[in-house]
């Protein structure tokens, strides 16, 4: 195994990526404000390219401005083109907020974005001019996930601001799916609490049908309640490495916007792993119950019920099976502490973040007790081809890029996450909670079963 | 709100016998959502099919990881171009210059893989950092005997089209350099990205007709093969936005012809073949081109009439990356009942979009380089049933309960030749007729 590795340390080059770059994750924070429309400062490729990737995934319009850099832009610099860009969108859209990343090209050339929006202002003096929120978000700098949390401590740090007390719970959930936010808004519901979910794009990206068409659709975290995190009683952020490594906040010491509104608010900030599997969501369920003073409202107890009820049912399926597991950090790690849970074993756990706290935070949350497992950052899926054959796995669990070595392998895989372009309804997946692991350990235990049903030599009717 | 900024008038017409020129080859307007890519978009699109080459891009990881195996395009035998390999440049790296990584990456590759030519595409930020991709380029193909070729592809260097001119001028760099021997009755396919094995389809009537595929470019592509396209008597050309800039070329420098076609629909289908074999002069080859299409349409025709009856009056719109295959889908839809009501491209040219004006009903919206914005409000005001379009078009076409034909890299069923029509008419008949539309209403 550790030839594997070795060898896989010899490319220079990336060989299939197994994350994506920045202003994607940019992106996906804009299309969770309200009345948002995100603007990514570059060539029309960059915002094109995110469109179409999103747009496989969700299955939902997904409108994105460009500034279009021409090679004037690029040599002169790209005031014109983002003051013309700001208009039109203005004109087609006007939106309540203009959400701006930037790009690899325009960092570069060292377009000073905040300046660029402080003169637009200045040129449209007193007319009522949308929020600007700007995200530092250059492709060379860390991946997706460093361009997400980045964009949620950007919006909070120039956003919120001290004001009356309020009841609020900021909940900073990370990167999940609709009907993971959903799921979220649920909960604080049924508990009774005053809450934000940031970034919200559960109906952004997940509409019902329309009539006509919503050049902005409905939903989003609405501007009032980011400005008011500032006054929250505490915030949650799901995530423990999240953008560790690449923070380019200039403004503070602060990772994340949790961690900003300790230090300049005085929010208190919890920070817990995703929740996925009982104990992750029971730590998720608790702190409601901390911050809250209520008790899990019995509706969320009794699906905790019926899930350990369905782990019992389960068990044997999934016992000493052996996974490999891809993705976002965050994201792999509790999957990992899910499977632990479960009694399947990760042997190859691997990322293209490259926080290079991976190995630390797993063993930390799985007790250590698989020194074979492979923990890789900064990983690409043709080192896992290479490296999976050896490891004998019975099971792949990640996004759909993964499925090339899967099929090669001729071994089921559980698709979560992002993106899933090669399948239906992953905008409707759940991950998280007692009701997200619910729906994951049926799917996992279904995989296994299928394969050993298709294997069988006679097929069985019951399993 | 503004569905349409008023920038944009000049890109958009309407059929009819007054009305004004469309103007098209124009940068994007910055803010408008337009549905383009980029030039290195451009470049990559066009090469990607050549399946024993090394694509190899220089950049952060971004432009590779939306690229990777993006376009479905089959092939006969290796897959290398089914990879992404990236320099997935850091900042690091944009500080001190990427040469040494490129040179690394390129070795190492070339050992790995065994391409037959390396393609090193420059993205946006090469462009500015100066990287010399040229040497790099000339060193390791000293060193390791391939062709090693940069494509020039800096996305703000232009649009899309620009891209394709890259593209074709990195092909101008292998073709030329083979040795073969030059055969009777060869033509080169110039166009056909072998999208659902498209190309295998056209490859087998010109056979049937008794003619020589000397290369494919760029669908089912090899090297080999592009180094000896010079050997060729004729270009056809499809998708003549991409690829007429290398039939230019390689009429002027190796005097070979050229003659546009396109696959989509019977008409031109049918056209296509009998060109080529009037191309030849042969009797016996106009005859088998006369075979397979009479052939084609005894089988075909029937089976269209039962759709074209249940699609009578049924109103499209169009969106494609191109005006040269637009021109096509408008006389197909024609043909199994249904009328195009918007019709129009990301990078179209200006002469077709004048053929277009004269095909289509009065009335009907042409437009250049659209938009979302643009795009729902013409559906809606022409009261569009169908979208005929790409990834991006989908969502608007779904949203607001529009059937919905994709006729760009994600199709999965093949849609040229005469079984592509069937295929097409199938798949417009599926969308159209679907049960589910009661629930839009």
């Amino acid at each position: 195994m550790e030839l594997a590795i070795n060898k896989s340390n010899t490319f220079t080059s990336t060989r299939n990526a197994c994350k994506l770059c920045s202003p994607l994750g940019a992106s996906l924070v804009f299309k969770g404000i309200e009345g948002c429309i995100p603007m990514i400062h570059g060539s029309q490729g960059c915002a094109t390219y995110i469109r179409r990737y999103m747009i496989s995934h969700y299955k939902e319009p997904v409108d994105i401005a460009s500034s279009n850099f021409s090679e004037e832009t690029t040599i002169y610099g790209g005031n014109k083109n983002f003051c013309t860009g700001i208009d039109n969108v203005r004109k087609m859209y006007n939106p309540a907020v203009i959400g701006i990343a930037s790009t690899c090209l325009s960092e570069t050339i060292g377009e000073d974005i905040p300046r660029l929006i402080k003169e637009y202002a200045q040129l449209h003096e007193g007319e009522q001019i949308p929020v600007f929120i700007h995200a530092s978000t250059p492709s060379y700098q860390g991946s997706h996930m460093d361009g997400f949390h980045e964009t949620v401590l950007s919006a909070v740090a120039s956003l919120a601001t001290e004001g009356a007390t309020s009841k609020q719970i900021n909940i900073f959930s990370g990167f999940i799916s609709p009907a993971d936010i959903r799921y979220i808004k649920e909960i604080c519901d049924d508990f009774g609490v005053e809450y934000m979910v940031f970034p919200d794009y559960s109906d952004t990206l997940d509409n019902p049908h329309w009539k006509d068409y919503q050049l902005i659709p409905e939903g989003g975290t609405p501007v009032a309640q980011i400005k008011n995190a500032a006054n929250a009683i505490a915030s949650i952020e799901f995530g423990t490495i999240m953008n560790k490594v690449v923070s380019t906040s200039k403004s503070s010491a602060a990772h994340t916007a949790g961690e900003w509104l300790e230090k300049h608010h005085s929010v208190p900030n919890t920070r817990m792993p995703l929740p996925i599997g009982i104990e992750a969501s029971d730590m998720f369920f608790k702190t409601l119950e901390t911050i809250s003073g209520i008790a899990t409202p019995r509706h969320h107890a009794r699906e905790r019920g019926r899930l350990i009820d369905a782990y019992v049912d389960g068990h044997k399926y999934v016992f000493g099976k052996r996974a490999v597991v891809f993705g976002e950090e965050d994201m792999v790690l509790s999957m990992v502490a899910f499977l632990h849970e479960i009694g399947i074993e990760t042997v190859l756990a691997g990322s293209g973040g490259e926080s290079n706290s991976l190995k630390k935070e797993i063993d930390a949350r799985t007790g250590g007790v698989y020194p074979n497992m492979i923990v890789m950052n900064n990983l690409d899926f043709e080192t896992i081809n290479e490296m999976v054959d050896e490891l004998k796995p019975d099971i792949f669990i990640g996004n759909s890029k993964g499925y090339y070595i899967a099929r090669r392998l001729k071994k089921p895989i559980v698709r979560i996450g992002f993106p899933i372009h090669d399948r239906f309804g992953a905008q409707r997946l759940h991950h998280i909670g007692y009701r997200g692991t619910q729906e994951l350990f049926d799917r996992i235990v279904n995989a296994l079963i299928e394969y050993k049903q298709e294997h069988s030599p006679v097929g069985y009717k019951y399993i | 709100m503004n569905a349409i900024l008023k920038d944009r008038n000049s890109q958009i017409t309407r059929a009819g016998a007054d009305t004004k020129t469309i103007a098209c080859n124009k940068p994007s307007l910055a803010g408008a959502v337009s549905q383009r890519a980029c030039v290195f978009c451009g470049s990559r699109v066009v090469l990607y099919p050549i399946a024993d080459a090394l694509h190899l891009i220089h950049g952060p990881i971004g432009c590779a990881a939306y690229t990777w195996d993006i376009r479905g395009a089959m092939s006969s035998g290796p897959e290398i171009h089914r990879m992404s390999f990236s320099t997935d440049l850091h900042e690091k790296d944009v500080v001190f210059g990427g040469e040494k990584k490129l040179e690394a990456a390129l070795l190492e590759l070339i050992d790995a893989y065994n391409p037959k030519a390396a393609f090193v595409y420059s993205t946006c930020i090469v462009g500015v950092i100066g990287d010399d991709i040229e040497s790099i380029c000339r060193k390791v193909q000293a060193l390791k005997q391939i062709p090693v070729i940069p494509v020039h592809a800096p996305g703000f260097q232009g649009t899309k089209k620009d891209g394709y001119r890259a593209a074709c001028e990195a092909l101008e760099v292998l073709v030329g350099t083979g040795n073969r021997p030059a055969q009777e009755f060869s033509i080169n396919i110039l166009g056909d990205f072998n999208l659902a094995g498209e190309l295998w389809i056209l490859i087998d009537y010109y056979k049937r007709m008794g003619i020589h595929i000397n290369a494919t470019i760029t669908g089912d592509g090899r090297v080999e093969d592009i180094a000896n396209a010079h050997k060729a008597q004729l270009n056809v050309v499809q998708c003549s936005g991409s690829m007429m800039y290398l039939a230019k070329q390689m009429k002027e420098k190796y005097g070979i012809p050229f003659m546009k076609v396109s696959y989509f629909g019977i008409e031109d289908m049918s056209d296509a073949l009998y060109e080529v074999a009037t191309f030849f002069k042969n009797d016996d080859m106009l005859a088998k081109a006369k075979e397979i299409v009479r052939f084609e349409f005894a089988r075909l025709m029937p089976e269209l009439a039962v759709y074209k009856q249940a699609l009578q009056g049924k109103k499209a719109a169009v969106y494609v990356g191109g005006s040269f295959k637009a021109i096509s889908l408008i006389k197909a839809l024609r043909l199994i009942g249904v009328q195009t009501v918007v019709v129009g491209s990301q990078t179209g040219t200006a002469d077709e979009y004048e053929i277009i004006k004269q095909l289509c009903d009065e009335g009907t919206i042409i437009v250049d380089d659209s938009n979302p914005a643009e795009l729902s409000a013409f559906v809606k005001e022409t009261k569009a049933d169908i979208f005929i379009g790409g990834v991006k078009e989908r969502p608007i076409a779904y949203k607001i309960g529009l059937g919905f034909c994709d006729h760009n890299h994600e199709r999965k069923e093949a849609l040229a030749g005469y079984e592509g029509m069937l295929n097409f008419a199938k798949e417009i008949y599926a969308t159209a007729m679907s049960p589910v539309w009661k629930f839009t209403k």
